[in-house]
C-alpha cells in the first residue's frame, strides 16, 4: 500500500454545502485530494464519503481530526491501515472497427468488463474493481484508441466484521455539551 | 405566540443571556434593528464592523462568556472578517449576526449581496444561512452551544431579510438545540495515560508550558494543584499569561520569539515538556529541528488535530485541560525537582542586570518604563488590552498578571487595531475593572475611530499610545534582519491628544520619564476616558528575542550597552 495514499470515509450530513466544508478543509490543509466520492446511504439524512488524499500517515490524522470538529461531520476514519475492499467504476469509450472488436471482446472478457453500449465505430466498456484492475484494463485499450472516460472514484468499506457505521441520533451533540446553561 | 424572525431573533439573544450587541445597522438587518429598539437589549453602535468583532472577543475573553456582534449584508459582513478570523486563531466564542438580502434574490447579486458564509467558511468554527423565521430561535441555540463549547470559536448566522420580516410561532422549548450525532470517540487510552504518568514520575529536569487552554477550561486550580504537586516550573504562551499568578515562584514568564532567555533555554535543556492547553506554534517553539532535543513530551489539549501537528509527543491526553489535570493529580508523585529548579535559577545569569529596569535613568523614555509603570500604578490588577507589535511584547514581559482574563491580546492572527475595540468589549463585560489598553501609534490609526464610540457610550478606559514613530516591530526586524533599510516604517501620527480633545476625550503627552508616574495616577483618578500619548525612545527594540525560523537556543540578547538615543525631541 502507498504510504502517500491515505483513505478516508466520512459520514456527513447529506445536504446543501458540506461537501464544499469539507473539500475547502483538505485545500485549507494543503492536502491533495486523490479521489473523492459521496452518496447517501440507506438513511438518506446521512451521506458516505470515500475520500482518497495524497498524504502520509500524519497528514491524514490531522485530516481525520479536523474533518470531525466540522459540525455536519459525524464520523471521519482513516481506514488505511484496514483490510479494505475497494472499488472503483469507469466507463470507457474505446474505438472499435470490425477488424479489431474481436480482439477487443476477448481483452474484455479477461477484465471480466462489460460492453454497455455498441456504436459502429466504438464501444463503451464499464468495468468495475479495484484501482488496478481499472488501470490495467486501461493500459490495454490504449492501443486501441481510447475516446472518452469517466471514472467514478473509489468507494471503500472495511471488511467483515469491522463495522464503521454512523453514530445513533440519541449520542446527539455529546461532543458538544454546552458550557453555557442558557442554551 | 407568532413573532416576527427580528423579534425572535432579539428575544433569543436575550434569553441566551445576552446585554450587549456590537453592530452598525444597515438595510438588509433593518428589521432586527428595528426589533431591538423594542427590546432590553443594548446595542453599542461601533464605527466599523471590524471594531465590532474586536468587541465582541474583548467582550468573550474578559468575560468567558459569548461575545455578539451584528452587521448588515455585503461590505458590513466583509469588514467583520478580520474581526472573526483574530476569533478563530485566538479560539474566542464570538457570535457573528449578520442580514442577508431576502432568500428570493440570493445569488442574483442583488445590491448588497455577499456570499459571506462561503467567504468565513475557513474562519469561523460553523457558520450557517438561515431563509426561515421559524428556523431562527434554534440555529441561534445552536450557534451559542457551538461557539463555547469544546475549543471555543465564532460562529456566524447569516439571517436573510424575508426571515427577518416573517412571522413564526415562537417556542423557545420547542427549539431547542438539533445537532448532527457525533460519534463520541473515547480519547482516555489507559497505556498513552500510564505511560504519562510514568514520564511525570522519572522526569529529572520537568518543565510545564502552560497556555490558553487552562484559562478556556477552568482549570486554574486543578493546574496550580498540579505544579505545586510535582514543583514544575512554568514557561508561559503569550495567551496563556495570567493562566498561573505571575508572583508565584515556579512561573519563569513567558518562552519564545521574545521570551526571556533562561526560559527558553530551561525548555531546550528540559528532558520533560508538559504542555497544557497550548500548540506549539512556531513563535514559540523556533526552528522545530532543534526544538528541546532532549525531552519527551506529553500534550494536554481538547483538539485532536493539534496533536503532532507541530511537535510529535510521546504522550497525548486529549481533553480538556482540568479534566485530564484531575485524573493525573492522584498519580503524581510529590517531587521537589530541586537540583533543576535551581539550575533554572542559574540561567537567569546576568538577565536581571541587563534588564532595561536595571538601567540608570539617563533622561530617555522607554516603552518598558511606561509599561512597569503601568504595572506598578495599577498593582498588576488592571485589565490590559494590547495591540500587536513591539509593545505587545513589552506588555507580557513588563505587566505582571496574577489573574486569569487580564491580558487580552491579539496571538494567533496578530491583529493591528484590535486593542482599543477589544478593549471596549472587555469594559462591557466586566464593567467594574479597570481597563488599560496598551497600544502602538501604528496599529491605534487602524481602528482610532471607535474613540467615538466610547465617548457615545460613555465609558472609561485608559488608552496608553506607546509611540515611536515608527511601525515599531516590522522596523526592528528590518534593524536586524534588512541592514537598517527602514522601509515604510516611519509613520507620521496625527497629535494623539489633540485629537483625543477633538472626540470630547481628555489627552496627555508624555515625553520624560519623571511624567509617566503622575499622569498615570492622575488618568486613573479620573471617572472618564484618558488617552495618554508617550513618545518613547524610537528605535528601542525588544530583548531578547529568536529570529523567525532560528533554534530557540540562539536568541538575540540585550546589548549590555546602553541602548540607543534617539528620543524625539518634543
Amino acid at each position: 500500500m502507498d504510504k502517500n495514499m491515505q483513505t478516508l470515509v466520512a459520514y456527513v450530513e447529506n445536504k446543501p454545502g458540506v461537501l464544499n466544508r469539507v473539500s475547502s478543509l483538505a485545500r485549507r490543509l494543503a492536502i491533495n485530494i486523490d479521489s473523492l466520492t459521496v452518496g447517501p446511504t440507506e438513511n438518506e439524512e446521512i451521506a458516505r464519503m470515500t475520500i482518497v488524499a495524497h498524504t502520509d500517515e500524519r497528514g491524514a490524522h490531522r485530516l481525520e481530526a479536523s474533518l470531525e470538529k466540522l459540525v455536519d461531520v459525524l464520523l471521519a476514519e482513516n481506514i488505511s491501515t484496514r483490510a479494505l475492499l475497494e472499488r472503483d467504476l469507469a466507463l470507457i469509450k474505446v474505438s472499435a472497427d470490425q477488424q479489431n472488436r474481436p480482439h477487443l471482446m476477448e481483452l474484455i472478457k479477461v477484465f471480466r468488463a462489460r460492453v454497455v453500449d455498441v456504436a459502429p465505430e466504438s464501444l463503451i466498456i464499464e468495468v468495475s474493481g479495484a484501482v488496478d484492475k481499472i488501470d490495467g484494463l486501461l493500459e490495454v485499450l490504449r492501443p486501441f484508441g481510447v475516446l472518452e472516460m469517466a471514472r467514478t472514484g473509489r468507494i471503500s468499506m472495511t471488511r467483515g466484521g469491522d463495522l464503521l457505521q454512523p453514530p445513533a441520533s440519541e449520542s446527539a451533540s455529546s461532543e458538544l455539551e454546552s458550557t453555557s446553561s442558557n442554551v | 405566540m407568532k413573532l416576527t424572525g427580528a423579534e425572535i431573533l432579539c428575544e433569543s439573544l436575550t434569553r441566551l443571556g445576552v446585554r450587549e450587541i456590537f453592530g452598525y445597522p444597515g438595510g438588509a438587518i433593518l428589521p432586527v434593528y428595528d426589533a431591538l429598539g423594542k427590546s432590553k437589549l443594548h446595542h453599542v453602535l461601533v464605527r466599523h464592523e471590524q471594531g465590532a468583532t474586536h468587541m465582541a472577543d474583548g467582550y468573550a475573553r474578559a468575560s468567558g462568556g459569548i461575545g455578539v456582534a451584528m452587521a448588515t449584508s455585503g461590505p458590513g459582513a466583509t469588514n467583520m472578517v478580520t474581526g472573526i478570523a483574530t476569533a478563530m486563531l485566538d479560539s474566542s466564542p464570538v457570535v457573528c449576526i449578520t442580514g442577508q438580502v431576502s432568500s428570493k434574490v440570493l445569488g442574483s447579486d442583488a445590491f448588497q449581496e455577499i456570499d459571506i458564509t462561503g467567504i468565513t467558511m475557513p474562519i469561523t468554527k460553523h457558520n450557517v444561512v438561515v431563509t426561515k423565521a421559524e428556523d431562527v430561535a434554534r440555529t441561534l441555540r445552536e450557534a451559542f452551544l457551538i461557539a463555547n463549547s469544546g475549543r471555543p470559536g465564532p460562529v456566524l448566522v447569516d439571517i436573510t431579510k424575508d426571515a427577518q420580516q416573517a412571522s413564526a410561532e415562537f417556542n423557545w422549548e420547542a427549539s431547542a438545540p438539533k445537532l448532527p450525532p457525533k460519534r463520541r470517540r473515547n480519547n482516555h487510552d489507559q497505556a498513552e495515560f500510564d505511560r504519562a504518568v510514568e514520564m511525570l514520575n522519572t522526569a529529572k529536569r520537568p518543565i510545564i508550558l502552560a497556555g490558553h487552554g487552562i484559562m478556556v477550561s477552568g482549570a486554574m486550580r486543578a493546574f496550580e494543584q498540579f505544579v505545586r504537586a510535582g514543583n514544575y516550573p512554568v514557561a508561559m504562551t503569550l495567551l496563556g499569561i495570567g493562566c498561573f499568578p505571575a508572583n508565584n515562584p515556579l512561573n519563569l514568564g513567558m518562552m519564545g520569539m521574545h521570551g526571556e532567555a533562561w526560559v527558553n533555554n530551561a525548555i531546550q535543556e528540559a528532558d520533560l515538556l508538559i504542555a497544557v492547553g497550548m500548540r506549539f506554534d512556531d513563535r514559540v517553539t523556533g526552528d522545530l529541528r532543534t526544538y528541546a532535543k532532549s525531552a519527551r513530551k506529553i500534550h494536554i489539549e481538547i483538539d485532536r488535530a493539534e496533536i503532532n501537528k507541530n511537535v510529535k509527543v510521546d504522550a497525548a491526553l486529549v481533553g480538556d485541560a482540568r479534566e485530564v489535570l484531575e485524573r493525573l493529580m492522584p498519580h503524581i508523585q510529590t517531587c521537589d525537582h530541586g537540583e533543576w529548579i535551581r539550575h533554572v535559577a542559574e540561567l537567569k545569569g546576568d538577565s536581571a542586570v541587563r534588564d532595561i529596569q536595571s538601567l540608570p535613568d539617563n533622561g530617555h523614555l522607554y516603552a518598558a518604563h511606561v509599561i512597569n509603570d503601568i504595572w506598578k500604578e495599577t498593582r498588576g490588577e488592571a485589565i490590559v488590552v494590547t495591540d500587536v507589535g513591539q509593545h505587545q511584547m513589552w506588555e507580557a514581559q513588563y505587566y505582571h498578571h496574577n489573574r486569569p482574563r487580564t491580558l487580552i491580546t491579539s496571538g494567533g492572527l496578530g491583529t493591528m487595531g484590535f486593542a482599543l475595540p477589544a478593549a471596549i468589549g472587555a469594559k462591557f463585560a466586566k464593567p467594574d475593572s479597570e481597563v488599560w489598553v496598551v497600544v502602538g501609534d501604528g496599529g491605534f490609526q487602524m481602528t482610532m475611530s471607535e474613540l467615538a464610540t466610547i465617548v457615545q457610550e460613555k465609558i472609561n478606559i485608559k488608552i496608553a499610545i506607546i509611540n515611536n514613530g515608527f511601525l515599531g516591530m516590522v522596523r526592528q526586524w528590518q534593524e536586524f534582519f534588512y541592514d537598517k533599510r527602514y522601509v515604510a516604517t516611519p509613520l507620521v501620527a496625527p497629535d494623539f491628544a489633540a485629537l483625543a480633545n477633538a472626540f470630547g476625550i481628555r489627552g496627555e503627552r508624555i515625553t520624560k520619564r519623571a511624567e509617566v508616574v503622575p499622569t498615570i495616577r492622575s488618568a486613573r483618578e479620573s471617572a472618564e476616558t484618558v488617552l495618554i500619548d508617550f513618545r518613547v525612545e524610537q528605535e528601542d527594540s525588544v530583548y531578547p528575542m529568536v529570529a523567525a525560523g532560528a533554534s530557540l537556543s540562539d536568541m538575540i540578547r540585550r546589548p549590555n550597552s546602553p541602548l540607543v538615543e534617539t528620543a524625539t525631541e518634543p
